[in-house]
C-alpha cells in the first residue's frame, strides 16, 4: 500500500489534485498545502476571496435536554448566552487546565450544539465530553458526515450570495443559519480562521464537489482562488489566532495563552476552573506574546527566545506575514516581561537574531 | 525539464558551475519549486572556507527552511548580493541571476564525483 494510500481523504481530494495542489500528510490527512503559491493565495484572500477545503475538521454534536449542563461542563465559554443561530470560540480543558483542544460552538437549538473541532483532535476530544456525560445526553462524533468549505475574504459575502437564497447581509459576525446552497441543505456560519469576513460552510459530503465548483465558478469575475493549508497558517498568524499544538495544549492553560475572554468564571463549574482561578490569583508564570523581526532572519516554531542573553521562552509559530512585509510570531515568555516593546532575541540557527515584542493580532481588517 | 549541461549536480539540490579555479554554486530548480515561495536566503560571509557536504546556510520558503550544503571544498570568493533583497529571484532563476556563492576550488577533482545533468535528471526521475 503505497503512502498516500493509507491517509485520510476529504470528499474534495480529487479536486485539489485536478487542481494540481501539491499535497501534504497533514495529521494522517492528504492535504493541499499549496496550488498557486502560499503568498499569491494569502493576498488572494486579504484582496478578494479564497476557497478552502477543511472538509478534515471534526464535528460532535450534543443533543438532549441537558445538552446545556454538558457543553457548560466541558467548556470554558459560557454557552448559556448563545442564542439559536449563534456561535462562539471557546476551550475544551483537562481538569488540570491545559487544553484538549479550541473549538467552536453553535446553538442549533436548546437541545442541540453542534462543535466545530481540530480535524486531529477529534476522536480525543469526542471520547473527553462523552466521558463527562454526567447527563443523558447524546454525544456523537459526526466527522464523516459533514464537508466543510470556508469561503473568506472581503468578496467572500458577495459570491456566496450568488448561490443561497440566505440572506447573507442580515448574517452577523459569529452567526449561522441552517438554509440551503444551490438547493441543497447547507449550515452556512459566518466564521473563519483568516482575519477576514467569510463562512464556513457545511454539507453533506457527497454534494462537496459541486458546491465547491459552483463557489470556483461563481467568484471567477471577483478572482477566486483555492487556497492551501500554507497560506491558512500564514492567514490565521497574521490575525494571531491560535493553533492547537502551537500557541496551546494540553500544558497550556488559556490564561497563559491570551484567551482570558473565552474563560467565563461567573458560569459555575467547568472543568478546569480551579486551577484556573488558582492561577488568575496568584499570578501568571508565561504569557503568549507576538513579536516582529528586526534583524536579519526568521522566527520559526521551536526557536528558543532570550531577554538579555538567557534563556526566556520558545517561539509557538513564526514566519513571515505575507500581507504585513516583516517576519513576525509568537512566543512564550515569562509573565512579568511579557509586555509589547521589549528586545527579545530569537535564536536563528544558533544565532541571536534581534526582534521586539508586539501585540496581538499583527493584522486587523478594515471594517 | 531540461538541466544545463554545464552544471553539475548533487542530491542535496545544489549545482556548482566551475570556470578554472571558480565554482559558482546554486540551488537546482527542483529544489526552488519543492520550496515555494522563497523569503530569506541566509548566506555566508566571503572568505569563509567550507568542506564540501559542510552546511553553508540555508534558504527558507514561507513554510520551512532548508540547508544548503557546499557541493565542493573551499573559500568563499564572493556572495550574490541580489539575494539579500529580492530572495524571491530563487524561484524565478535558480540556474542564473540567482547563484548563491561563487567559491576557489581548493580540490577540483571533486568535481568529477557529482552528478551530470543527465544523472540528475534519472535522479529526480526515481
Amino acid at each position: 500500500m503505497s503512502e498516500a494510500a493509507s491517509l485520510l481523504k476529504t470528499p474534495l481530494n480529487d479536486t485539489h489534485r485536478a487542481l494540481g495542489a501539491r499535497m501534504v500528510d497533514f495529521g494522517g490527512w492528504d492535504m493541499p498545502v499549496q496550488y498557486s503559491g502560499i503568498i499569491e493565495e494569502h493576498i488572494t484572500v486579504r484582496t478578494a476571496a479564497g476557497l478552502f477545503d477543511v472538509s478534515h475538521m471534526g464535528e460532535l454534536e450534543i443533543r438532549g435536554r441537558q445538552a446545556l449542563d454538558l457543553v457548560n461542563h466541558v467548556t470554558t465559554n459560557n454557552a448559556a448566552k448563545l442564542a439559536v443561530g449563534q456561535v462562539h470560540y471557546s476551550g475544551l480543558l483537562y481538569e488540570h487546565g491545559g487544553f484538549v483542544d479550541d473549538i467552536l460552538v453553535h446553538k442549533v437549538a436548546d437541545d442541540h450544539y453542534f462543535l466545530c473541532v481540530n480535524a486531529g483532535n477529534q476522536q480525543k476530544d469526542f471520547e473527553h465530553i462523552a466521558g463527562h456525560n454526567r447527563w443523558e445526553c447524546s454525544v456523537e462524533n459526526n466527522g464523516s458526515k459533514y464537508a466543510q468549505i470556508a469561503i473568506q475574504g472581503p468578496k467572500a459575502q458577495t459570491i456566496l450570495q450568488r448561490l443561497t437564497r440566505t440572506d447573507l447581509s442580515q448574517m452577523k459576525y459569529y452567526w449561522f443559519a441552517d438554509g440551503e446552497v444551490s438547493g441543497q441543505w447547507a449550515r452556512i456560519a459566518r466564521t473563519g480562521y483568516t482575519g477576514e469576513d467569510g463562512f464556513e460552510i457545511y454539507v453533506a459530503p457527497e454534494h462537496a464537489g459541486a458546491r465547491w465548483q459552483e463557489l470556483m465558478e461563481a467568484g471567477r469575475g471577483e478572482g477566486v482562488k483555492p487556497v492551501g493549508l500554507g497560506a491558512r497558517n500564514t492567514l490565521r498568524l497574521e490575525a494571531g489566532m491560535a493553533l492547537y499544538g502551537h500557541e496551546i495544549d494540553a500544558t497550556i492553560t488559556p490564561l497563559e495563552a491570551g484567551l482570558a475572554w473565552i474563560v467565563k468564571f461567573d458560569k459555575g463549574d467547568f472543568l478546569g476552573r480551579s486551577v484556573l482561578e488558582k492561577q488568575k490569583a496568584e499570578g501568571l508564570k508565561r504569557k503568549l506574546c507576538g513579536f516582529e523581526m528586526r534583524g536579519r532572519g526568521i522566527g520559526r516554531d521551536g526557536y528558543e527566545v532570550r531577554v538579555a542573553g538567557t534563556p526566556a521562552g520558545w517561539v509557538t509559530s513564526g514566519g513571515p506575514a505575507p500581507a504585513l512585509n516583516k517576519n513576525i510570531g509568537m512566543c512564550y515568555l515569562p509573565a512579568e516581561k511579557a509586555a509589547a516593546g521589549l528586545e527579545i532575541e530569537v535564536m536563528v540557527r544558533n544565532q541571536p537574531v534581534e526582534a521586539v515584542t508586539i501585540p496581538i493580532p499583527f493584522y486587523k481588517r478594515a471594517k | 525539464m531540461k538541466y544545463p549541461e554545464n552544471l553539475r549536480y548533487t542530491k542535496e539540490h545544489e549545482w556548482v558551475l566551475v570556470e578554472g579555479e571558480t565554482g559558482t554554486v546554486g540551488i537546482t530548480d527542483h529544489a526552488q519549486h519543492e520550496l515555494g515561495d522563497i523569503v530569506y536566503v541566509d548566506l555566508p560571509k566571503a572568505g569563509a572556507a567550507f568542506e564540501a557536504g559542510q552546511s553553508i546556510g540555508s534558504v527558507e520558503s514561507v513554510k520551512a527552511v532548508s540547508d544548503i550544503y557546499s557541493p565542493v571544498t573551499g573559500e568563499v570568493l564572493e556572495v550574490n548580493p541580489l539575494l539579500a533583497e529580492s530572495p524571491e529571484k530563487l524561484n524565478a532563476d535558480p540556474h542564473g541571476d540567482a547563484w548563491l556563492v561563487k567559491m576557489r576550488l581548493s580540490k577540483a577533482s571533486e568535481v568529477e564525483g557529482l552528478l551530470t545533468a543527465a544523472e540528475y535528471e534519472a535522479f529526480l526521475g526515481e
